[in-house]
């Protein structure tokens, strides 16, 4: 293998490291870390109630079937947590949600930071993303 | 098998997936879908909800650290999520109109593919490079810390990658994965961004990536709440113990496993998929 040549070490002051603002990368970090928890504990606690009531049915996969209304959209979901039908999986289902709603929120605040950064371009950028998550989310039937 | 012994066996199967992805860096998703449609015999439409939910969580799990190192830049991969997302809603409409035996044949691909990604020789990004105008009109160009302080680089070929990056974007959401060895050719190579870059801010992109095409797979009934929480849980767990215990010494013959283990669950999806098993 050939040597590689000398690295460029110059610093670029023109070429900041994103978030010049170190709080923003801090509250980005924390916000993804509390939403993974948070939808983890909740997948969980579904878990143990959906265990303790299902444990011995028995588990096939084998034939698509798609699931119920109630697990496939927001409102079917809160209903089935509230009323208590199928208590279990709702919740896991509300935990999984919350989990999809995680980068989305990620990519909510990124719209803030590059807007402190006085940065159109990437603001405009990140509304774009933004714009074809929440399509993804509400737009396609997953509505309330 | 009853719901308990389904639940506690997937668990450890994902755990494991988890941990092994994340020691070697190919990723657990890769493998879960093929695991779950060859040996548990579940419909590989709900393995794929379940294994994009687990990309989502080990994604974003990994990026809050990753994020506070100062390796990943927020500006390319803000930038590429513009194509990996459109890809990702085009996978997931997709996903749902072609036979499940084709996913099964493009799956298998993907797996042979990723094998020889993982045990080709990496290429290192060139040093020095000039920048590329649009390169530098996007701001993509950055710095990272280096053994001897921050070193520089230059992004190249931006519309190169951007594409490949749909690509990357529409695998994903057709197969439920995070499509690394894609991620390897548009990142590493197109664009020559050093791997310790590209690496960190694909991981932090995929999450993005996978949840674009997560909505569709839910609405749809793809996501079956009794298989995607020990998915999930067992994933997330192994892939979090995986990136606090970094084996140095172990990872290489890991990764030769790991690969093989790709290749077998690749040629047996292609297999399936031929016959019709899937």
């Amino acid at each position: 293998m050939p040597a590689a040549p000398a690295p460029a070490r110059q610093p670029h002051p023109f070429q900041p490291q994103p978030w010049r603002d170190r709080r923003i990368e801090v509250i980005l970090g924390n916000l993804l870390r509390t939403g993974v928890l948070v939808s983890a504990a909740v997948v969980l606690l579904g878990a143990s109630i959906y265990l303790s009531r299902h444990a011995h049915d028995p588990a096939d996969y084998r034939v698509f079937r798609g699931e119920p209304s109630e697990y496939r959209t927001i409102r079917g979901v809160i209903q089935s947590v509230i009323v208590g039908r199928g208590r279990g999986q709702g919740l896991i289902q509300l935990g999984l949600l919350l989990l999809i709603a995680t980068p989305i929120a990620r990519v909510a605040f990124s719209v803030v930071g590059f807007g402190i950064e006085r940065d159109r371009l990437y603001v405009a950028f990140t509304l774009i993303v933004l714009a074809v998550l929440l399509y993804s989310l509400l737009g396609s039937g997953l509505g309330l | 098998m009853n719901v308990l012994e389904f639940t506690v066996v997937v668990a450890i199967v994902s755990f494991v997936a988890g941990l092994l992805g994340s020691l070697t860096g190919l990723g657990g998703g890769v493998v879960l879908v093929p695991l779950l449609t060859i040996f548990f015999h579940v419909d590989i439409r709900y393995a794929i909800g379940a294994s994009l939910v687990s990309v989502i969580a080990t994604s974003s799990g990994a990026a809050a650290s990753y994020v506070k190192e100062g390796f990943s830049n927020i500006r390319i991969g803000m930038f590429l999520e513009i194509a990996t997302t459109f890809g990702a809603l085009l996978g997931a409409f997709l996903a749902t109109r072609i036979p499940t035996s084709a996913l099964a044949i493009i799956f298998g691909a993907v797996l042979l593919y990723s094998a020889y990604v993982s045990r080709k020789p990496r290429t290192l990004a060139q040093r020095s490079l000039p920048p590329d105008p649009l390169a530098t009109r996007l701001r993509l160009n950055g710095n990272f810390p280096d053994l001897e302080g921050r070193r520089s680089y230059n992004v190249q070929r931006v519309p190169t990658g951007f594409g490949l990056m749909f690509g990357a974007g529409t695998l994903s959401g057709l197969l439920g994965i995070g499509s690394g060895a894609v991620k390897v050719l548009a990142m590493d190579q197109a664009m020559q961004i050093p791997f310790k870059v590209s690496t960190t801010t694909s991981n932090f992109m995929i999450g993005v990536t996978a949840a674009a095409s997560a909505g569709v797979y839910l609405s749809r009934g793809y996501v079956d709440p009794g298989l995607s929480m020990p998915v999930m849980l067992g994933v997330l767990a192994g892939s979090l113990l995986g990136s606090r215990i970094l084996v140095k010494a172990e990872t290489k013959s890991l990764r030769l496993v790991f690969s093989l283990v790709i290749l077998v669950l690749g040629l047996q999806m292609l297999y399936n998929g031929i016959w019709g098993k899937i």
